[in-house]
């Protein structure tokens, strides 16, 4: 019984092992400067010059755009659960609960329901749709981790807060923050990982093009997409270049969880 | 009033107005849905929409069966196969292993979560898909084009496996350490302690991470999509292709507005599949909040 287990365990080393040589032995060969620093060609989607800059561009607009509104949005709901509402318990129970089901939707019914608000507003599939659907998806998956973040706060930091004098906004964002930073940090970079790699929010609602965006009301390329449109073309070129465009993927993740890593280790400076 | 106060006042009134408007989120998601299905539910009834598996949008045929034989066909083949080996690796990394194999499975767990959906697939279509119709299949008898609900199936296994892993060891970590030992005390064997005391405990545990499981693989979409041959058809076995719910509505979101109805029927199917996973999400944090609570 115990052999079974360890073999359980090393196959999943395994497979994970397997599985970044098997994107990396695809994409590298594919890979060249060009590709990385120029926008599609004329007959890029038949084998032709271009690069999926596009693509790598448009998915950084996204997820910054996405991550900082999602912020705007998470920092507050997070911080709000651990100070005014500490002694509500039946309170926060209920919204922790709200938003662990928030936390479970997959990302294609954000996808379907920021294409509903698009309907609503009238908005075209653009960048701005785009930023607005990453960000209400990558919301829950911030305010979970920095609100597991806060709650390791002892207790006796609030109070010597609220005996010093402080208003609840002071402690919020001069001293909660501080001491929950390296926390913050991870659940920002969680986000932003997820919100860089989803295809199946960002179909509906940001469409794909050629062109760098110019304005919010663009449509624009994002990586995932892009890797999914070209691998089912029927040219073996154009499927490599989809091959290399999941080694970029594959290796912007793989830092931001190294970053994760390092920030969680080196930040923990202010806390006590 | 000073600079302070007004600072308060904006603060604690955008706290409560993000926490609000965060709160009324999952239920307007569900009402999103809903109202966008209406016009497909006033025309034909519910009960054909989901037992009939004719599936002709262009004619106005929009029966449903197949895509949820499809779902249920995937998400129970990747649960058959993450499940046990969760609970295999689980129980030895938190009983077993040397500490060395405890971190390194962590970070192996922690970057499989963060790769994303569309890698999955592509490592499915260049590994899963040609092993199944190359190896699998013939050695079984059939004969497949590798596109198919197993494919989905294993795709969907290791990509649910991290979680669920992840879960299954916090739940072994809150089980008392006394436990173990009055039992082992007590002339149980290592192996019979695990057995008899240490799943007993956590088998609510283990069933909430599995009920994870399955919501979390019920609404995998982009991975799926690119293995699992997207046929509208009811499989009759696990190397015919299928077409999950997620991959209905991936899939034609092109075509939609040109068809009377049919962004009518993709809102309906993406209203089962949130009423399905809300319903397992449900039941598995109220277990793990009765388990937390004793």
């Amino acid at each position: 019984m115990k052999c079974i287990m360890a073999i359980a365990t090393y196959s999943i080393i395994l497979v994970f092992i397997y599985m970044i040589l098997v994107i990396s032995r695809e994409g590298i060969p594919a890979l060249s400067w060009e590709m990385i620093s120029e926008i599609p060609g004329g007959g890029f989607y038949f084998g032709k010059e271009g690069g999926i800059l596009n693509a790598i561009i448009g998915s950084v607009y996204l997820s910054v755009g996405g991550t900082f509104l999602s912020l705007l949005i998470s920092i507050p709901v997070a911080l709000y659960l651990n100070i005014h509402l500490l002694h509500y318990n039946r309170i926060t129970a209920g919204i922790r609960y709200l938003l662990d089901i928030l936390w479970g939707i997959p990302s294609i019914l954000y996808g379907a329901f920021g294409f509903v608000l698009m309907i609503v507003f009238h908005l075209q599939a653009s960048l701005l749709a785009g930023i607005i659907t990453l960000a209400l998806m990558i919301t829950p998956i911030i305010i979970r981790a920095f609100d597991e973040a806060l709650q390791g706060i002892p207790e006796g930091m609030l109070e010597a807060c609220y005996a010093m004098g402080l208003t609840r906004r002071q402690i919020a964002f001069q001293v909660f923050i501080r001491q929950a930073m390296p926390g913050l940090i991870t659940a920002t970079l969680v986000g932003f990982g997820r919100a860089i790699g989803d295809a199946a929010s960002v179909l509906f609602t940001t469409g794909y093009t050629d062109y760098i965006p110019k304005s919010l009301y663009d449509p624009t390329a994002s990586l995932p997409l892009a890797i999914f449109f070209q691998l089912s073309s029927p040219i073996p070129e154009v499927r490599e270049r989809a091959y290399a465009a999941a080694f970029i993927l594959t290796i912007i993740i793989l830092m931001i969880s190294l970053l994760i890593r390092l920030c969680t280790s080196r930040l923990s400076k202010y806390q006590i | 009033m000073n600079r302070g106060k007004w600072f308060d006042l904006l603060s604690d009134n955008w706290m409560l107005l993000a926490t609000l408007l965060m709160s009324i989120l999952p239920l307007s998601v569900g009402f999103g849905l809903l109202i966008e299905s209406m016009p497909l539910l006033r025309q034909y009834h519910l009960r054909h929409l989901v037992s009939s598996s004719a599936w002709s949008p262009a004619e106005g045929k929009f029966g449903m069966l197949s895509f949820i034989t499809g779902t249920l066909w995937v998400t129970g083949l990747s649960l058959c196969m993450a499940a046990p080996v969760s609970l295999l690796v689980s129980i030895y990394i938190t009983q077993y292993a040397k500490p060395w194999l405890m971190r390194t499975i962590h970070l192996v767990m922690d970057i499989l979560a963060g790769i994303p959906s569309v890698v999955y697939g592509v490592w499915g279509v260049l590994v899963i898909v040609p092993w199944i119709s190359q190896k699998l299949a013939p050695a079984l008898g059939y004969s497949s084009s590798g596109y198919c609900v197993l494919s989905g199936g294993i795709v969907l296994a290791v990509m649910s496996i991290p979680y669920i892993l992840h879960l299954q060891i916090e739940i072994f970590r809150t089980i008392p350490i006394e436990l173990k030992e009055i039992s082992l005390s007590l002339g149980a064997t290592y192996w019979e302690t695990i057995k008899y005391v240490l799943l007993k405990q956590a088998r609510r545990g283990i069933i909430a991470s599995v009920g994870l499981g399955i919501s979390k693989a019920l609404g995998e979409t982009i991975a799926v999509l690119m293995v699992v041959g997207n046929v509208p058809q009811i499989p009759e076995n696990m190397f015919q292709a299928g077409y999950p719910l997620p991959a209905l509505i991936a899939n034609n979101y092109g075509e939609m507005m040109s068809i009377p109805h049919y962004l009518s029927a993709l809102m309906f199917a993406g209203l089962i599949l949130f009423l399905i996973i809300c319903l397992f999400n449900s039941i598995s944090h109220w277990i793990i909040h009765k388990m937390h609570q004793t």
